[in-house]
């Protein structure tokens, strides 16, 4: 199994490990409640380093990935962060990631670590052009500081004002703790925050420094249990739950990432045609209102009708309540509408419910 | 991790204390901390009839779902509410929350289970 180069500062906090795509990482510190109510109340550090990172160069860059993924790149500027799906003929979603944008030739995707081998092979195989792919992944590291206090705790660490980062912009280069980095305003969480690449062996030395200035600021180690959480009280899509290889961008409710007027794209096709013909099913949240917690596969019925299925679910520390996320026959993807979610067995009470759960209230 | 003289330990991580025909149960804190924070317990039907490692009822973390089971075979009289309410009072005091109380016929059910040093060594050996 593969290590990131936090794994002793995790074992050092009493990190409880688990395996996720390969990588041994933690679940959680102190508790998964706590450290998801520290994220939005103060701030959580996350070591994401088992995402991965793959380098697009080259004068057909752009174009190449125009080509590639779904949503419109064509005209974003230096220092742009985009989300996109990447998708099949079929329309179903290869991953979804981020492209960073260097310049016109020089790009960076960040893909799901369960994903980025088959990402990468994918890539290679539909290069044309003047293009190079290079899969960088295990030279950078990644961090993500999230909550309302990540500004202030950050600031201090680094060379420039964060405040001229705005929302889905980033710093191609500047020093964290005199450490080269990457720094963008992202994150998974719902709140705002800060992910941060610097160089695969200076990773440490980023985290303790940042742990250490944030200490008396309420900053807490955060583990994959809590991004879960977070991310899933956002209403943001986890590849192998909200989105997959069945899955269309369109059904997953990110039809805003999907550019169906740009001249061409894989899957663009298929894409065309399902909006054409109207969805089957779709993305919806929902709250459990009898007892009991919906998770990942369980069923969903109107009676004795299956009607769709529970993406992800959970207990949510932000709200208080059992709450899920399905894929739903398209008749039942309206306010109030009620069925059964089968939990062990036993049909339990649900209701939908908009998305997101959670929304930060203040603006960044 | 808490483990308290005078009750009986099944191999699952459950507690259980006899007072005369009436067992109570619940788990251990070594059961309480594996599990992390328990967001959901899914409280057994009094009058229910169980046997010796028959599952109880589930508790919920954030992260999965666990099987609790009756370590001694009886049926269900009495459950504890105050879980349904709130059920992370299972991770502040495990042994201070029972579960639920079975009516049990043979008063020497618990016999077959370990001690407290016989648990300990047991959770020793489990890491």
């Amino acid at each position: 199994m593969k290590k990131t180069p936090l794994y002793e500062n995790h074992l050092k906090l009493g990190g409880r490990m688990t395996d996720f795509a390969g990588w041994l990482l933690p679940v959680e510190y102190t508790g998964i409640i706590e450290e998801h109510r520290q994220v939005r109340s103060a701030a959580g550090l996350f070591d994401v380093s088992h995402m991965g990172e793959i380098l697009i160069t080259g004068r057909d860059a752009g174009a190449f990935l125009q080509e590639l993924l779904t949503n419109d790149i064509s005209n974003i500027s230096d220092g742009k962060v985009i989300y996109s799906p990447m998708c099949l003929d079929s329309g179903g979603v290869v991953d979804d990631l981020l492209v960073y944008r260097f310049s016109a030739e020089r790009y960076m995707l960040v893909t799901n670590a369960s994903n980025t081998d088959r990402d990468f092979e994918w890539i290679k195989g539909h290069i044309s052009g003047d293009v190079q792919a290079e899969n960088v992944s295990e030279r950078w590291a990644q961090l993500a500081i999230q909550g309302p206090s990540s500004e202030a705790i950050l600031q201090d660490a680094v060379d420039v004002p964060l405040s001229d980062i705005r929302f889905y912009r980033f710093v191609p280069e500047m020093k964290v703790f005199g450490v080269d980095a990457i720094v963008s305003r992202t994150g998974y969480t719902g709140e705002d925050g800060f992910e941060i690449y610097v160089p695969w062996e200076m990773a440490a030395k980023v985290w303790d420094g940042l742990l250490e200035l944030g200490r008396c600021r309420g900053l807490v180690p955060a583990g994959l249990g809590a991004r879960d959480t977070l991310r899933f009280e956002a209403g943001l899509p986890l590849y192998g739950h909200e989105l997959s290889r069945d899955i269309t961008p369109l059904e997953a409710g990110l039809e805003s990432f999907v550019k169906l007027g740009k001249k061409s794209f894989i899957g663009k096709k298929a894409l065309c045609e399902q909006k054409e013909r109207g969805l089957a099913r779709k993305l919806t949240g929902f709250e459990i209102t009898g007892k009991g917690i919906a998770r990942s596969g369980y069923e969903i019925m109107d009676g004795d009708r299956k009607i769709g299925y529970v993406t992800s679910g959970t207990y949510s520390p932000t709200l208080g309540k059992n709450l899920g996320m399905a894929m739903l026959d398209i008749n039942y993807c309206v306010p109030g509408a009620e069925f059964d979610v089968i939990i062990r067995n036993k049909p339990v009470r649900a209701r939908t419910c908009t998305l997101p759960f959670y929304r930060k209230k203040y603006r960044k | 991790m808490k483990i308290l003289d005078g009750l009986k330990y099944s191999r699952e991580h459950e507690w259980v204390k006899i007072e005369g025909n009436r067992a109570y149960i619940g788990i251990t804190d070594y059961a309480q901390d594996s599990l992390g924070d328990i967001v959901f317990v899914d409280l057994p039907e009094t009058g229910t009839s169980l046997e010796a490692g028959d599952v109880l009822c589930t508790v919920e973390s954030v992260k999965a779902a666990s099987d609790v089971y009756s370590p001694v075979a009886g049926k269900v009289v009495e459950v504890n509410e105050a879980l349904s309410d709130d059920p992370s009072l299972l991770n502040q005091d495990p042994y201070g929350n029972w579960i639920a109380v079975l009516e049990i016929s043979d008063t020497n059910a618990a016999d077959s289970l370990m001690d407290a040093s016989d648990y300990k060594a047991f959770c020793a050996g489990e890491e």
